[in-house]
């Protein structure tokens, strides 16, 4: 089992940046029945997303959302020590996208910099990853951006899929400092590959047949380099394994979840959401969504929610939990003590 | 477990479909409220009544509401 404790290392500033082009599921008539689509958007809770345009990649957003960061906190580029990059839809297969991003910040050449892909869970990885960093000897700050523009791999006749994705980018600037301790439990399930994915690639690889829009189950329409998800068999794993983590996270820390002050969720669809909520006991007023207005934006979407909804909510001492599921199968949870956490507003890019 | 208060607990997750219409034979993909949605909400529903895990393929595989009860039956036991 994946538990692990930091001591002395925390969030101190976070932000995010969003496209400006809206799209609303109001207008997916041409996909779902008119007659069904305030259903849809009442059951998923999406009301709304933001769709990059075709020349804005998850990087831009994340770089966007980086600058004003370091604008926010006056933070030298020659303070960062390591440059963490997560996403699944970066600028190219190689080289590493963090590697752009370390130049176009301005950070210095001794900056460490790598890439980090993983599904909707991506972000508690990639922070744990970003603590762990922080704690060693030698580094004192590390700038994580979280970004995904599933627009890009989502086909938009593709009913199970399209209603729900949304592009952001986030940055998170985790350092050294008085902070209690954070721990983290992390967790995976490969037998659960085939829920969630995307079939072309290295294993099945990217031929000009792989480009055809074919229909797919249930009339879906996609190609073999666009993401095909298992709607029920998510619900499934995410029921069955999201609540446990987190009770067991709280269990091994000593916290009730009275304790919790906020309680962060991928957002994944609002129906999954309240279901955890009143699965957990938790106060509804303890769990900020964002999901109405942005959608599910893999990875990216629990920064996005933390900037979109926690913005001058976390000066002080708070107990924060963060709880990300997703591809893989791979979930985890996180809790940790922030302390005046400066979290800037979500900007448009 | 009984299949009358399986059939309960289902017909209680509708709003707009008459309780009678609904019995342990009925077909209920062909209900006008059914749709991959609504799907979700059995799933959560057999979670906390039942504490069974219930798969895509399951609500895939079965047609009528004893199916799906059966399916939960043999996990419960």
């Amino acid at each position: 089992m994946a538990k692990v404790t930091f001591h002395g290392v925390g969030i101190k500033a976070l932000s995010a940046c969003v496209p400006p082009e809206i799209v609303s599921n109001r207008d997916l008539g041409y996909l779902i029945p008119e007659e069904e689509i305030e259903k849809t958007i009442n059951n998923i809770g999406i009301d709304q997303r933001r769709i990059a345009a075709p020349d804005v990649m998850a990087s831009d957003l994340c770089f966007k959302a980086a600058q004003q960061l370091m604008a926010d906190n006056d933070i030298a580029p020659e303070s960062i020590d390591v440059l963490l990059f997560m996403s699944q839809t970066g600028d190219y297969r190689i080289p590493a996208t963090s590697c752009l991003l370390q130049r176009r910040l301005g950070l210095p050449r001794e900056t460490m910099c790598f890439d980090i892909t993983l599904g909707c869970s991506g972000y508690i990885y990639a922070l744990s990853t970003a603590f762990a960093y922080a704690s060693m000897e030698g580094v004192n700050r590390v700038l994580l951006l979280d970004g995904e523009t599933f627009s890009k791999i989502v086909n938009r006749r593709d009913k199970v899929d399209w209603p729900l994705y949304g592009d952001a980018g986030t940055a998170t600037l985790i350092e050294k400092g008085d902070y209690g301790d954070s721990t983290f439990m992390l967790y995976t399930d490969g037998s659960g590959e085939n829920t969630l994915k995307i079939h072309a690639g290295m294993r099945n690889p990217i031929t000009p047949e792989s480009c055809v829009e074919r229909e797919q189950e249930e009339g879906n329409i996609r190609n073999d380099l666009e993401v095909f998800m298992d709607g029920m068999d998510v619900f499934n794993f995410a029921i069955s394994k999201v609540p446990k983590s987190i009770k067991r996270l709280l269990q091994e820390t000593d916290h009730t979840i009275d304790d919790v002050d906020y309680l962060v969720f991928h957002q994944a669809n609002r129906f999954m959401m309240d279901f955890f909520v009143k699965k957990l006991k938790i106060s509804p007023e303890r769990v900020p969504y964002c999901i109405s207005k942005y959608g599910n934006t893999s990875s990216s979407s629990v920064p996005l929610t933390i900037s979109s909804e926690l913005n001058g909510r976390l000066d002080g001492t708070h107990t924060v939990v963060l709880s990300a599921f997703g591809a893989g199968l791979s979930w985890g949870a996180a809790i940790m003590q922030t302390r005046d956490c400066n979290v800037s507003p979500v900007i448009e890019y | 477990m009984s299949l009358e208060r399986f059939i309960e607990n289902f017909t209680d997750l509708f709003e707009e479909t008459e309780p009678d219409t609904i019995q342990a034979t009925t077909r209920f993909k062909e209900l006008d409220e059914w749709s991959s949605l609504f799907a979700l909400s059995v799933i959560a529903m057999i979670d906390e009544e039942y504490d069974v895990e219930f798969r895509g393929d399951d609500i895939r595989n079965s047609n009528t509401i004893e199916d799906l009860y059966n399916i939960v039956k043999e996990r419960v036991e």
